[in-house]
Parts: C-alpha cells; structure tokens; sequence
C-alpha cells in the first residue's frame, strides 16, 4: 500500500500569556493509500492541531517548531503560502466539526459549492455550477437543481453537514481531513452522514483521517486507529487490534468507561480519575501516569517508547516491556481479549 | 411495577407552544402525559428540536404552560405565579443541572456565592459561618476541594464546573432533579465520573432524577424508565431494559439502530432502520398502554396487536 501521507515528529507550540504551550509533542502517523484513520482522544489531546498542521491551519500564535509532513514524499512545512493554497481544498481538503459555523450565510449553496471549483481549475462558471449540482445530488441533497439557489438557513443541520461535504469533496480530493463532522448531529443523522462518507470513499477513493472522541464511531468508520492523550499517540493499530487487543491502560480506560447495552445499573461505571495534564509544563515521565491505575515506577521518570505488538500496531506503555510485572487489566478488556482470541483461533481453523 | 409508587411528578397533557397564532408558531411539545415516581431515574430522549428539554424547562416552570397540568406531590403548579411564596417553596423543591457547564455559571462570581445563592435566597443560612460550612460540605460531596471556593469558574475544567453545577442544585436540599444533558458536554473520561457521582447522590439522599439526553447507551445505564420523544410527543415509554430490548414504535426502533456501539464487528454488520415522518403519523392515534406499564402512540387497531 502506497503511503500517500507521512507526518514525522511533529512538534507543535501555541505561545499564551502564560507560557508556552506544548500541545503536540512528538507525533508520527502515515496514510495509506484509500484508507481511513482514526484519531481518538479527549478535547484538549490535540487531535484537531495535528491533523491542522497538515494543511497548516494553525492559530497565529501556533508554531511548527519540529518534523516533516511528507504528502508523496514532498515536505509540506517547506512549500510557500501560495503552494499551500493550491492544495487546499483541492488535493487535500477537510470538513469542520459545526455546520452552523462553515458555511457562508449571505451565499447561496450552489455558489458556495461550485467555489473551490473555479478557485483552483479556472473551469467555467457555468461548468462549476453543473459539477456542484451532481455533487449536491451525490451527498443526498433532494432535488439540487432548484435547491441551488437557497442559502445555508434553509437547511437542516444534517443537510448542512452533507452540503460541507459536498464543498470538500467537489475537486475529488485525494485527503479528506474530517474533523468531529458527526459530533453536533442527532445519533440518526450521524449514521446516515457516516454512511454516505463510506459511499463517498468507495466512488471517489479518496483517503480519510477522521477525527472524534467517540469510539462507536470510531468502530464503524475506521480501517486503523491513532489514540492521543496529551500532545502524543500512545497506541495504534488496525480498528480490530485497538478494540479487541488494546495495549495502553488508557485505550483500556477509554473502552471501559463507555457503558455497553448489557451494563446494568447495579454495576458501577469504570472511570478515568483525575484530569489530563496541563501542556505548559508537560510532565517529564509518561504523561497519563497520574490517571493510571497500572502506573509502574519507571512511568513518573521516563517516557515509555512505542513497543511492537504486531507488525501494525504499537502502543507507548512501560507494561510492554520485558521486565514489566504481568497487570490484570478490567474485566471488559480481558472479554475483547477472550473475542479475539476465539477469533483468532476460528480463522485458523 | 412502578405503578405501585407514589407519583412525585404528574405531567397531564401538557402543550408548550411558541408563536401562538403567528405563521412561526412552534408545538414544542404536544400534549405530553407521564408519571415520575419517586426515587426513579426517568430518562428522557430524543433528537434536537424534539422537545425534550422544553418538557423540561416547562416541567420546572422556566416557562408558562401552554396548556396542560403538572403536578408536583399532587399540587398543580402549572398556573403558580412566578415571585409568589408557593413557587418559591416549589423552586427549593425541584432543581435543574444544565448541559453547558462554561454557560450555567456566572463568570464574575466566587464559587462559593454561584453555590450558596440558592441558600441566600431561601435563608437557609443563619450567618456567614453557617453559609462557608455549609459550601464546604457540598463541595466535599461532589468531590471538590472546599479550599477551592474563593475560585471563579474559569479556574475550573469541564468536569470540575458541572460538579460545582450539581454542587448548586443540591445547596437548596431539592428532591427532585432535571439533569438536562448533564453529561454531552463532557469527554468520554469525564462523563463516567460525573455519571457515578449523579448516583452517589442518589442513593444517599433518595433522589428523584429527569435525566434528558440524547446519549442512548448511558440513558439505559442510569435510567429505570425511558420516555422517547419524537416531533413534541412521548412516542413510547416503558422499563428501561423493556425499551430497549422491545421496542414497538418505528421511531424507537430507528433511534437504537443507530447508536453506535465501540465494537467494529458489531458495526460492521449493522443494519440501519430508517424512519419515515409522513408514514407513520397521523390523527387516529394516541398515547396509550399496550402492555403493562409499556406506552406506545399509535391507533387503536396497532394497540390491539400488542396487547
């Protein structure tokens, strides 16, 4: 599988009044070819930064300060603004998280969708205006033609997100960045806009990064997944190694503090206690150590490396290590662990 | 059944309109009947627009009913007006934690004054001593620091600001209380703490609980009861496992079919129901029980299936 993405230890700083900010801290993730990816994580973890430094869409006061964005193999950090410009929406485009706050008021959705169009291949208005038109239809806008004219107020939430979409994907980009596209939506609405983005995938081929804090969708969207927590990945894998064969006691915490259908009121939930750490002054050991209930010695010292549990996936945890104690992880975990394992053992039969 | 326990709330077709008489004019909610009993978590959900926080607020008398009965241990206070002593009797009564924890508290005030209005209002607090101590021990039980209490909200995370939300709402000793959304704000971390503190609570102080969300999986982990509402109706009410293991309204069926559950093989396979507005309503049918203690709107004919 071809890389077409290949982000090497990003460090990314915001300066503030009080400080500097170090809110990615050394970030390595690759895209293939047709894929799509998940980053998970709480708000705060830097999710959102990562994938903005990729377009470099940072605040004024963020600074790449470290790493290398490698799209076919040609350092984006390097390229010049206008460079920047001409990929933008284009080869690599990306859906925000509110559909409220993306789309223009004052111009009409047929305007706003044929606009990358006639930015970035200079084809005709009236050309521009039929390519959205088949866009709008292709992202389930009933009617298009006529619903062209109307202005974003018009729609439903849904149909905004699907119009956002529609804007995104309209120069068939090669990277679609979708960052919380689900998280204001209705559950209902959420399913059909993760199902069309599946469609979308299919017809266009194009690759996702997704991002989101929930990992049911996560379970439904996702090819491999990247879990962050305070600036870093701390484990990664295909969708089935991270949900059956987690690793990072906080992946654990994550999947056991979600309640499942079958959780009845008498059991009590698995929290995460405590809060995650303030990035101005980042702790020197492993960053999640506080919260952890596995915590070892080693953890408050020195940060933990990636340790290789198949050849794709990796999680960044003391516990790995050869001479780490055996832990017992939640009992939820250990019944993925048991799934797994029968799987495992049914695909070889 | 519940049907046994004392009602602590009785909502009698209560309407909520907007716009009256104007073109814009919105049915919020649409002629709404349930029963709250007491000590039950009755969880309240559905999509945004479908009126579930205005049963709510109109519950609490945020706003002025419509039309409709809402009582309170047997007294109406649909009609109480606002200021009077009897509302602010209720208003001790019956409190609401709200969704957005960065807007529900006044960024200008001490922790400890947002936490000790309500008992200023009420006079609950002989002297200034008996207000500090008294901020101390709610702060204690929602697992903040009491040394905190000379802070402002901004000092706080997201997590820490709704248990100083929860802390507020319990200084006034409430026995009923509207939870709406308490939790979405929260990331997945947080949410489970906040959850198990909501029920701490619960447990020690015989709580009543609305909790409004639209969260399904954690709704079936904290509710006993479930009301699904759909366009300004209770589509469907039953026991909270009943609900999800039965579901008998369409609109029911398509809401569970579309929580995502953190398991790629369960979503893998996944089949979606879809819900179809126009097809499924229409004026033959009522709020009626099919089964025991399981309500469904529906006509008559589809009741007389299930019964």
């Amino acid at each position: 599988m071809e890389r077409i993405l290949d982000v090497k230890n990003l460090h990314v700083d915001f300066k503030t009044y009080n400080g500097t900010v170090h809110a990615i801290r050394g970030v390595d993730f690759h895209l293939n070819d047709g894929e799509t990816l998940a980053i998970v994580g709480e708000s705060g973890s830097g999710k959102s930064v990562t994938v903005r430094s990729v377009l470099r869409l940072l605040a004024k006061n963020a600074s790449i300060s470290q790493g290398e964005v490698l799209y076919h193999g040609e350092d984006l950090l390097k390229k010049s603004e206008k460079e920047m410009d001409n990929l933008r929406g284009n080869k690599i485009s990306m859906i925000f998280q509110d559909p409220m706050t993306s789309l223009d008021p004052t111009m009409t959705i047929g305007k706003q969708v044929a606009e990358p169009l006639l930015i970035h291949n200079k084809v005709s208005k009236a050309d521009a205006l039929k390519r959205a038109e088949e866009v709008l239809r292709l992202v389930g806008i009933p009617n298009p033609k006529a619903r062209m004219k109307d202005y974003p107020h018009q729609f439903s939430g849904g149909q905004r997100q699907r119009i956002v979409i529609a804007i995104a994907i309209v120069d068939y980009p090669e990277i679609l960045i979708a960052d919380e596209p689900t998280t204001a939506l209705d559950v209902t609405v959420q399913a059909q806009i993760i199902d069309l983005l599946r469609e979308l995938q299919q017809k266009i081929g194009t690759s996702i990064i997704f991002i989101t804090h929930d990992l049911g969708v996560v379970a439904g969207i996702a090819d491999r997944v990247a879990v962050m927590y305070a600036g870093k990945f701390v484990e990664y894998g295909s969708v089935d190694e991270v949900f059956y064969d987690p690793q990072h006691p906080y992946t654990w915490g994550l999947l056991d503090s979600m309640p499942t259908l079958n959780t009845s009121e008498q059991d009590r939930l698995n929290s995460i206690p405590g809060t995650p750490p303030n990035l101005l002054n980042p702790p020197t050991g492993d960053a999640f150590a506080p919260r952890n209930a596995y915590a070892l010695q080693i953890d408050t010292e020195q940060q933990p490396p990636f340790f290789k549990v198949t050849k794709t996936h990796y999680a960044a945890t003391w516990l790995l290590h050869p001479d780490a104690p055996k832990v017992t992880p939640p009992v939820s975990i250990q019944q993925r662990f048991k799934k797994y394992q029968a799987w495992l053992e049914g695909d070889v039969k | 059944m519940a049907e046994d326990r004392n009602p602590i709330v009785q909502v009698k077709h209560l309407k909520q309109y907007f716009n009256i008489g104007k073109a814009n004019e919105v049915k919020a909610v649409d002629d709404v009947s349930f029963n709250i009993y007491e000590g039950e978590t009755f969880g309240l959900v559905g999509e945004s627009g479908s009126g579930k926080s205005t049963t709510g607020r109109s519950i609490i008398r945020l706003y002025k009913p419509t039309s409709g009965q809402i009582l309170f241990r047997g007294e109406d206070i649909s009609k109480l007006k606002n200021r009077s002593p009897k509302m602010k009797k209720f208003r001790s009564e019956m409190q609401m934690i709200f969704q957005d924890p960065y807007a529900s508290l006044n960024p200008r005030m001490k922790v400890k004054d947002i936490i000790a209005e309500g008992l200023d209002i009420h006079g609950l607090a002989k002297n200034d001593d008996e207000r500090t101590q008294r901020v101390e021990e709610l702060l204690d039980m929602v697992h903040l620091n009491p040394e905190h209490m000379t802070r402002y909200p901004y000092e706080f995370s997201g997590g820490q600001r709704q248990r100083i939300g929860i802390a507020r709402a319990l200084a006034v000793d409430p026995q009923f209380i509207i939870a709406d959304e308490p939790i979405s704000a929260l990331d997945v971390s947080i949410q489970a703490q906040v959850v198990n503190l909501l029920q701490d609570i619960q447990r020690d102080r015989g709580l009543t609980y609305m909790f409004i969300a639209h969260d399904l999986s954690m709704v079936k982990y904290i509710s006993d009861r479930i009301a699904v509402m759909y366009a300004g109706k209770i589509v469907e009410l039953a026991d909270a496992d009943e609900i999800y293991n039965n579901p008998l309204h369409p609109y029911t069926q398509s809401l569970l079919s579309a929580i995502p559950v953190p398991d790629p093989e369960i979503e893998k396979t996944r089949e979606r129901i879809d819900f179809d507005h126009s097809r499924h309503f229409n004026d033959q049918q009522r709020f009626q029980e099919v089964q025991p203690g399981h309500f469904l709107y529906c006509d008559d004919q589809t009741a007389a299936k299930f019964k």
